[in-house]
């Protein structure tokens, strides 16, 4: 890692740090560094930076670092950070608000990251078309965008023998008022494919 | 009791036995069921990553809809649950979100409903009503309850139940004759969609809680969320086979299981469709 010179990371995006507060909602300067977000972590062991370090570099304002680290699409949100720390800042919050960040810098994720993005890229496609997810479209589309174009393959014969497989998407009578509200959030804030 | 029911979108498909089994014993429970007419995506596991306004806007449409249906609203999905019930939070505390959101869905939604998971709608019933209604008692059945992430935390918005040792699916399970074995990975994450994005990740999480079901003796578990029950059911296969594991043990919905033991017929209740073999626990319960 290069050498970072935290007094002038802090000067320098003071408006990150205070962006990340107001849009996350979350008291981020209260976290003293316990620790225990990781250590209640299911993810941690896949990620380049633990919660608890997420949280003190936002408070460094190391944005570069934390819009390109993939622990920001790793995390499953599922809350146990949250629920645990003494300090009442909701770390998934945190982690949804730099993710938003990142898809709106243009930063571009890679490995295990991109194939979440993808995942969340592809499953909302299908929402905005349907108004409903649509699995097998969800599976292909991911499959073609992240270049694993057999990953889940050994689940279709026997989902669909199961007949827990919709080959063709419902469309609710809704689906246009679904796809616009998709395009008004765009204008609105901007970046949401 | 009362709902306006939202099934979300595995309901005809990854979910179908969770679908199946819970209008059948809410049909038990005298619940009514209806559903929300033209219910649309809440968004999943995905919007939260995208916008927080697209967040709240997409289960809102639902809610809307509900709201002029005058009911408070359940769903069996822990997912969906999460979803529409943060929305509903900050639909009723955050009036400028509010605001933003009213203007883009067609029904606007003022925060009065109360959102439910369907563990907590099934959990609230007399427990003297769904005792008069068990018939087939699965008495000598030790079930793991699965609680997973997402039907008990973050407390704030969910709130029904402890977020580290919950006991609804427990207490219902004890209702219905089993015996509900306290273990130590109740609320431990299966990582959700990490099973399609991440593989590699997801079978370690999920070798955690097998082994840990496992050790306790449990004869199955018993799950409250399509994610759940999919990386369990269907991926325990790649969890022995990339782990060197030798794992067989069934997940059923809470649902199914209290419908055996109202008498209900496993096809009815779609006990035929999971990929882990049922038939060892169904002939342990008759």
């Amino acid at each position: 890692m290069e050498l970072i010179k935290v007094n002038q990371s802090i000067e320098k995006n003071a408006d990150f740090i205070k962006e990340v507060g107001l849009e996350s909602g979350q008291p981020v300067q209260k976290c003293y560094q316990c620790g225990k977000c990781t250590a209640g972590c299911p993810v941690a062991f896949a990620m380049d930076y633990p919660p608890q370090q997420v949280i003190r570099m936002v408070q460094l304002g190391m944005k570069d670092e934390l819009l390109k680290s993939n622990t920001i699409w790793i995390c499953s949100t599922c809350h146990t950070c949250s629920t645990r720390c003494p300090c009442e800042v909701e770390i998934t919050h945190v982690m949804d608000t730099l993710r938003i960040m990142a898809g709106k810098s243009g930063a571009t994720p890679a490995g295990k990251a991109k194939y979440v993005e993808t995942m969340y890229n592809a499953l909302l496609s299908t929402v905005k078309s349907y108004g409903r997810t649509y699995e097998v479209g969800l599976v292909l589309q991911n499959n073609l965008k992240s270049g694993k174009l057999f990953n889940g393959a050994d689940m279709g014969m026997p989902m669909f023998q199961k007949g827990k497989l919709q080959l063709m998407p419902s469309k609710i009578q809704g689906a246009a008022e679904v796809a616009r509200i998709f395009d008004e959030v765009r204008k609105m804030e901007g970046g949401v494919k | 009791m009362k709902y306006a029911y939202f099934p979300g979108c595995s309901y005809h498909g990854t979910g179908k036995e969770y679908e199946s089994s819970t209008q059948a014993v809410a049909k038990k429970l005298g619940m009514e069921l209806v559903t929300i007419p033209d219910w649309s995506c809440c968004g999943a596991t995905a919007s939260h990553g995208k916008s927080h306004l697209l967040n709240v806007a997409l289960p809102a449409r639902s809610l809307g809809i509900a709201e002029e249906m005058g009911m408070d609203v359940t769903t069996g999905c822990a997912a969906c649950y999460q979803q529409l019930a943060h929305a509903n939070h900050k639909m009723a505390e955050d009036a400028g979100i509010r605001e933003k959101v009213n203007k883009i869905i067609s029904k606007p939604y003022n925060g009065t409903l109360k959102v439910k998971s369907l563990v907590e709608a099934v959990g609230t019933v007399d427990p003297e009503t769904i005792k008069a209604q068990i018939v087939k008692p699965l008495t000598g059945l030790k079930v793991a309850a699965y609680y997973g992430c997402l039907l008990v935390r973050p407390q704030k918005i969910t709130g029904f139940d402890d977020p580290e040792k919950p006991m609804f699916m427990d207490n219902l399970m004890t209702l219905a004759g089993a015996e509900a074995l306290d273990w130590a990975h109740k609320t431990e994450c299966c990582g959700a969609s990490l099973g399609i994005s991440n593989l590699d990740i997801a079978v370690r999480l999920i070798n955690k809680i097998i082994k840990a079901a496992v050790e306790s003796g449990a004869d199955c578990f018993v799950v409250a969320c399509p994610f759940c029950h999919l990386n369990i059911d269907w991926h325990q296969k790649n969890v022995n086979k990339k782990l060197g594991t030798s794992y067989d043990i069934p997940v059923f919905y809470f649902t199914e299981l209290l419908g055996l033991a109202m008498g209900l017929s496993p096809d009815e209740l779609g006990l035929k469709t999971h990929f882990t073999d049922t038939q060892k626990v169904l002939s342990l319960v008759g």
